[in-house]
């Protein structure tokens, strides 16, 4: 059974007022996908904190967002996440920023092209509003200006 | 992609995939290429094979078959390593960007 994250948050954090959880019930946007993944520009996304070289690290209720080469490797990347054990995800990235897989992806074929830059972020951030009104909307814009079919989100 | 089954219903995306894994394994484990391979390549696929709004695709690769203690203790007290002092967070941040003093951008 997936493990149920929204009890345990408000075990973490029941000294608190419980955490209001974003709820959606109407039908979500849909843009259907036209042409195969294999013709595809796809972005690639992390909410888990990711840093390129000396980019500075987050900082709590950080709208903030990074651009990460798509070239960047092991060596270049590092991590800043208060929420989740980042000890595997920093000795391989690909754990949570699956970016060295996603090129080989794009050279044989499976994705059209892989865009470059990636984007990174920090998830986490308590208020929703102001991921759906400052971090959500300019990576939206960032997303068109690059002219991407699809995005891959990847959280933590 | 999706971590948190709850979480996502809740939320309601056009379309998500799940890993059942532990938080920060979302597309695997350290150093199996493979393994990570195959989650984004399924992940990839079902941008083609979701047709219907608000769907999550769980994938079914199983953490450890033998041991599944991570889902009892995952995201509960103490699961996190203890902060850093912020002096000593400051410190290792600015050994990390020294790092790459004198590296050019690519």
């Amino acid at each position: 059974m997936p493990v149920e994250y929204i009890p345990r948050t408000r075990e973490l954090y029941e000294s608190y007022t419980p955490y209001r959880w974003v709820e959606n019930h109407d039908t979500p946007p849909w843009t259907p996908l036209t042409k195969p993944i294999a013709k595809c520009k796809l972005a690639l996304m992390s909410s888990g904190g990711i840093l390129y070289r000396d980019q500075p690290r987050f900082h709590r209720e950080d709208t903030s967002y990074l651009l990460i080469p798509k070239n960047a490797t092991q060596a270049d990347l590092d991590i800043w996440h208060f929420g989740y054990p980042t000890g595997d995800a920093k000795s391989d990235h690909n754990c949570v920023f699956p970016l060295a897989r996603l090129r080989e992806l794009e050279a044989e074929g499976v994705v059209g092209e892989l865009s470059d830059p990636a984007f990174s972020f920090m998830g986490g951030i308590y208020s929703s509003r102001r991921v759906r009104d400052e971090l959500a909307p300019r990576i939206a814009d960032e997303l068109k200006k690059a002219h991407v079919d699809a995005f891959y989100l990847v959280p933590a | 992609m999706t971590s948190a089954m709850d979480i996502t219903r809740a939320v309601n995306p056009p379309r998500a995939v799940f890993v059942n894994f532990p938080l920060g394994h979302q597309t695997g484990k350290p150093d199996q290429p493979g393994l990570q391979r195959q989650i984004v390549r399924d992940a990839l696929r079902a941008f083609e094979t979701i047709d219907k709004p608000g769907t999550i695709i769980e994938l079914p690769y199983v953490w450890d078959p033998n041991d599944r203690r991570w889902e009892e203790t995952d995201y509960t007290a103490g699961f996190l390593q203890e902060r850093p002092a912020k002096k000593d967070a400051d410190k290792a941040e600015a050994e990390r960007r020294s790092r790459y003093a004198g590296v050019s951008v690519k």
